[in-house]
């Protein structure tokens, strides 16, 4: 199968071929929630706070799809990165083709960083692709700083 | 410090000084009878014109309101901007100008106390923060109060004492300076859409008219024995015909005056002397008006003029906005204040081909010269609303000079030229008459007694204008009188040289001038009191008054009252 | 023990003033009205990562130095530089902010706030359209609908349908709860029917049906005289959709169709399509009848539609809608800011510069074209030379490769916290709690002023931002004059 390439809109589609790993075609969202907003009262070097924000939240339907459970971990890949998160099911649904990640270190390493001439990067609605890896640890804070700039 | 201003030419009208070569003797930022001559600092002003500082009673300066207006329009900054210097600090300029550079521009054309005349109450932090932000001059806000919900409920039961004792608390909680009503009862109205059209609708869910608003508060004024008059925005302002609301709204306190004393203040008059039906018939009322003023003693008025140029028009006064921006099709801001008021912005641009806004251009001036007490009518434009105060000196030229409104004359719309009145009046005014229109006159009528004057105690608040009307006729050369009341050779705050030849010496803070209004019962906080604060508004009752060290230099007047 | 009431809290741009604390020994014991951010942050700011000395990095190593040294450090940088960065200042006070802008124009700089990744496109907009918009008290008294687009307040700011929407209580209109109430009790039944419907139509295999059902309201809401409407719309089904009376659920990325939609609608235009970005033309003529025929409307906006596509053509495009709706009713809008003073940084930067953010004092006077003056544009061209972060944390917040420059630049972090940005710094001042340790002034999302309070003591040593900004401002003037003198 292949060559079906809807990125947005409210289907989702599954993209998957012999000897190869489920891979879902997504659009992206970040955004605040109550979780990280307390967390990061707390303090961002918290484990809680990240905890809050390295997570996605996905669709229970493309969960499955996915071949994924709560709380393992998956890739999210855009044109702009690629991290590492826990999934979480979206508790709210239906809303397939929409995955979540709060504001963090974790969502803006694959967000668009381009403004288009008005200052702001784009935080929403970017086009990515979410795939299982279960043998890939989701990097801490440090970790992840480390990775990305080298200066801790 | 002491400072001897030498053989100028002194026009202090307050003290009956018409041109005199007087010395001015300045001591600790006070008028003094005389200094140590060989101490003092010398100003030779011979060949000058020395004045009292300039007052301005009405220009929107400061706060929420203005800047929403610097917010709106990028593009009126763009053009004109200042550097900053090792002195001056930076900034914007045009329509809606920041804050310091709005201070730099006033002092340079010797201006040195400015009232900002419509502060929303719950906003009020705002507004002191941004004129303690403004240098150089002295300043002070007047509250919207005229749409105040327990001013209407207050007025609907008839209860003026209480009226006057919540008023009081008001005034001195917001560290504001006079009572101002801006289309008393359409306010409130705006905030469900609509408004009103005479003095005797019924404001809708309050069951008061605007005729009850203004007549209360001019009680209530009187009552707390305020030193300004009651500051009027008159109902349709801006609507043709609304010259008729006008001599109505003057006519409705007239009872209420005694002892030759005014007791209202039609604030940017030119607004509210439209004639006709529409924009069609639309012609100008001034002459009615002044027949008035010219008969009567309880009224001021500003003139609130207009210059052809693109500005930013901003008032309390949300539906005249609204209408503005339909009529323009203009960008528009609004911003209804819960349980007091509203806000309307528009940018807007006066054209002289245009007949209205000609029209609009000549009834300022018509006020100006047709009402021949010049104690009765100051000169403003209602910065920035019939255009900037950096435009002035242009009024002052049209109105020293038949030349000068001549010349504009020929230039405009020629309906509108040939409907002027502007074609058949000859009067033109002298310095001494300009010094009232620009400072005594303003001052007289804010009830500041330190100020508009330079006899002895007065603050040494000082404009010098290299003009010299021995040798120089102003009405032939115009263009001088223009060139030299845009630059002072000298502006004086506080006995400090602040501004010379339009540069800026130095940047100091004015004060902030507020009343403290003490009455005999004070308003309490009672439960019930408490109650309905907590139901009006959206912030606690202590987190609401401005507390004094959000004004840089503040100045309060004690004013104690028997209600 | 002392109790401190009409305290002001400095997490949301809610601003609420309620919040009442108990303070035991310099600190905060109990947290009463608050939300779970205002509790958190009350109890929690002075947690294990809170930075209590000033540090330097030498050798790659932060290391702890005198506050004396950490300000000429930083003053050093800043002078020194071209073309520095001051980023942050939506979580400090108003006068804390004044000073930074004197400091930017200082080292001719770029100033820029948090805006400029929030609402920034909101303010683009309202300069190119205007605002039709009131305080919230306006709306607490007068609205009968209610609509957040983009925006989910229930988690964003938890006390905003409360204190001032749809469960507040007004003089002419009442609180919504009661009709929620029934609602929730009668929500069991309602997921019967629906999930009933589901299986109906999805043997028919009309999959935009299925979502039509989803966007049906509750047909036995009440909808008397003084009663409200709550209309959600975004591309999540959020805890805030779950208690409006209407959600509409939009397609990502394709709100500027909606409102377009919609701004026809109420000009009374017929739409020649089924439906606009996923949303049935029959659902969004009831909901334009809802808005025209309401007494007074509110719609408020999150970064739901400034951060998607179109960003401020969205805002653009709302903007105009509800001016639109001004000919037929009262319609305000509003945009949720976020940070406790966001506002507060707009509204200082404009009364002293003209312009609300991004502003370029590099030619000696306020520049502002954002594109060119914003910081993440500057950080992505690689132009700044230094840079000064102030009770923000972009290293964290802003995309890496802005990021990426921010760490390249000497980079100074002024925050009570070791955030992410801390961490990464050069210099690092700690700094007051901004509403909590130290006083001041914010500005609530419409704009009101609020004063904040300094309830307890900051840390032995710790200082407010203004003193720190206003040390560090001294000392580079100091320097500069010491440089005129040796060029003399």
């Amino acid at each position: 199968m292949g060559g079906c390439c809807e990125t947005a809109g409210l289907g989702s589609v599954v993209l998957m071929s012999i000897n190869e790993k489920p891979k879902l075609e997504a659009t992206l969202i970040t955004g605040r929630t109550i979780e990280q907003g307390v967390e990061k009262e707390y303090g961002k070097s918290s484990r809680e706070y990240a905890e809050s924000v390295a997570v996605c939240y996905i669709d229970a339907e493309d969960m499955k799809k996915l071949g994924v459970k709560e709380k393992t971990n998956v890739q999210v890949s855009t044109r702009f990165g690629s991290v590492v998160v826990k999934v979480l099911k979206s508790p709210r649904t239906p809303h397939p083709g929409i995955i979540f990640i709060p504001y963090g270190p974790w969502a803006n390493s694959i967000i668009d960083p381009e403004t288009h001439g008005v200052g702001m990067p784009s935080f929403k609605g970017v086009p990515a692709t979410v795939e299982p890896a279960a043998d890939k640890p989701v990097l801490s804070l440090t970790e992840l700083l480390n990775a990305q700039f080298g200066k801790v | 410090m002491e400072l001897l201003i030498k053989n100028g030419f002194v026009y202090d009208p307050i003290n009956g000084v018409n041109g005199e070569k007087i010395d001015i003797a300045v001591k600790n930022g006070k008028i003094v009878e005389k200094v140590n001559e060989c101490k003092a600092k010398k100003i030779n002003a011979s060949g000058m014109v020395v004045m009292p500082g300039g007052v301005d009673i009405h220009s929107h300066i400061a706060g929420g309101k203005v800047n929403s207006g610097r917010l709106l329009r990028p593009e009126d900054h763009y053009r004109d901007f200042e550097k900053k210097t090792r002195i001056t600090r930076s900034g914007v300029g045009r329509s809606v100008p920041s804050t310091f550079t709005t201070g730099y521009r006033y002092a340079r054309m010797g201006y040195t106390m400015v009232m900002d005349p419509a502060m929303p109450p719950l906003e009020a932090k705002h507004t002191h923060e941004e004129l303690s932000d403004t240098p150089l001059i002295d300043k002070a806000s007047y509250p919207l109060l005229g749409d105040w919900w327990f001013v209407l409920e207050y007025l609907k039961d008839g209860k003026i004492e209480e009226c006057a004792r919540h008023v009081a608390w008001m005034i001195t909680a917001t560290k504001g300076y006079a009572i101002k009503l801006v289309n008393p009862g359409g306010l409130e109205a705006w905030g469900f859409g609509n408004n009103v059209s005479s003095l005797d609708d019924q404001i809708p869910h309050f069951g008061v008219t605007p005729r009850e608003i203004i007549r209360g508060l001019c009680k209530v004024n009187q009552l707390l024995g305020l030193p300004h008059t009651i500051h009027v925005h008159t109902n349709n302002l801006g609507v043709p015909g609304n010259y008729a609301t006008a001599l109505e709204t003057m006519r409705c306190v007239e009872d209420l005056a005694a002892g030759g004393k005014p007791v209202i203040h039609i604030t940017h008059c030119q607004f509210s002397a439209f004639k006709g039906d529409d924009w069609r018939t639309f012609e100008s009322g001034a002459e009615e008006i002044a027949n008035y003023v010219n008969a009567c003693s309880h009224v001021t008025l500003d003139m609130g003029q207009v210059i052809f140029t693109d500005t930013t028009t901003m008032t309390a006064d949300g539906p005249f906005q609204y209408s503005l921006h339909t009529l323009s099709g203009n960008k528009w801001v609004n911003h209804d204040v819960e349980t007091e008021t509203s806000t309307g912005i528009v940018p807007f641009h006066y054209k002289r081909k245009n007949y209205v806004h000609a029209t609009q251009w000549s009834i300022g001036l018509e006020l100006a010269l047709l009402i021949r007490d010049p104690w009765k009518i100051l000169m403003t434009t209602d910065h920035p609303n019939g255009g900037p105060f950096i435009a002035y000196p242009k009024i002052v030229a049209w109105l020293m000079s038949r030349k000068a409104r001549e010349a504009t004359l020929k230039r405009i719309n020629p309906k509108a030229r040939s409907r002027s009145l502007l074609q058949s009046i000859d009067r033109e005014l002298d310095f001494s008459e300009i010094a009232i229109m620009t400072r005594a006159g303003q001052a007289k009528a804010l009830g500041l007694n330190c100020k508009g004057h330079l006899g002895v105690g007065a603050d040494a608040d000082i404009a010098i204008y290299n003009f010299n009307p021995e040798t120089t006729d102003p009405s032939r050369k115009y263009k001088a009188v223009r060139r030299v009341f845009k630059k002072a050779a000298y502006t004086i705050k506080n006995g400090q040289i602040v501004a010379k030849d339009g540069e800026v010496l130095r940047h100091v803070n004015g004060a902030t001038f507020w009343l403290n209004v003490q009455t005999r019962e004070p308003a309490v906080l009672t439960a019930e009191m408490q109650r309905r604060f907590k139901e009006y508004w959206t912030v606690e009752y202590e987190n609401y008054p401005v507390s004094e060290n959000y004004l840089a230099v503040s100045h309060p007047i004690t004013v104690k009252a028997d209600v | 023990m002392s109790v401190v009431t009409a305290v002001t809290c400095p997490v949301c741009g809610c601003l609420c003033d309620d919040i009442e604390l108990t303070i035991h020994d310099n600190k905060v014991v109990k947290v009463k009205n608050g939300c779970a951010m205002c509790e958190a942050k009350f109890m929690g700011y002075s947690s294990e990562h809170r930075l209590l000395k000033p540090m330097i990095r030498k050798n790659g190593e932060l290391v702890k130095v005198s506050i004396t040294e950490a300000v000429k450090k930083a003053a050093n940088i800043l002078a020194e530089a071209n073309y520095p960065v001051l980023y942050g200042w939506s979580n400090t006070s108003c006068e804390a902010i004044s000073v930074g802008i004197e400091l930017a124009e200082e080292v001719g700089g770029v100033i820029d706030n948090t805006s400029v990744v929030c609402h920034g496109p909101s303010l683009l907009s309202i300069q190119e359209v205007g605002i039709p918009s009131c305080t919230l008290g306006q709306v607490r008294h007068r609205a009968d609908l209610i609509i957040y687009w983009g925006s989910n307040p229930w988690s964003s700011h938890p006390r905003h349908i409360e204190r001032y929407t749809a469960f507040s209580h007004g003089r002419f209109k009442k609180s919504a709860w009661k009709n929620y109430v029934t609602k929730i009790k009668a929500l069991v039944g309602r997921k019967k029917v629906q999930s009933a419907i589901k299986r109906l139509f999805v043997k028919e295999k009309i999959p935009s049906a299925v979502a039509l059902s989803n966007f049906r309201h509750t047909p036995y809401l009440q909808t008397g005289k003084n009663s409200r409407k709550l209309i959600v719309v975004d591309v999540r089904r959020t805890k805030s959709a779950e208690i409006a009376d209407y959600f509409v659920q939009i397609e990502p990325n394709k709100d500027y169709e909606l409102l377009q939609a919609l701004r026809a609608l109420v000009r009374d235009q017929e739409l020649e399509v089924d439906n606009v970005a996923g949303v049935p033309v029959e659902y969004l003529e009831e909901i334009v009848d809802a808005m025209v025929s309401c007494d007074f409307g509110a719609l408020f906006f999150g970064l739901g539609l400034t951060m998607s596509g179109g960003k401020m053509r969205n805002i653009d495009a709302a903007l105009s809608l509800v001016r639109d709706l001004n000919m037929r009713t009262k319609f305000v809008i509003m945009p949720m800011r976020g940070h406790f003073n966001v506002a507060g940084a707009n509204t200082v930067f404009t009364w002293q510069t003209g312009y609300p953010y991004a502003v370029d004092f590099s030619l000696g006077y306020p520049r502002y074209n954002p594109g060119e003056t914003s910081v993440v544009d500057i950080l992505l061209r690689k132009e700044s030379d230094a840079a000064l972060i102030v009770a923000s944390d972009p290293i964290s917040n802003f995309p890496r490769k802005a990021a990426e420059h921010l760490t390249e630049n000497p980079l100074i972090a002024i925050d009570p916290h070791m955030n992410v940005t801390a961490q990464v710094a050069d210099v690092v001042i700690p700094s007051a709690f901004a509403g909590i340790e130290a006083a001041g002034t914010a500005y609530r999302m419409d704009h009101v002023p609020i004063p904040l309070k300094k309830v307890v003591e900051p840390p032995k040593g710790v200082l407010p931002d203004e003193t720190i900004l206003q040390r560090i401002l001294a000392e580079v003037k100091k320097l500069k004059q010491a440089n005129v003198r040796e060029e003399a």
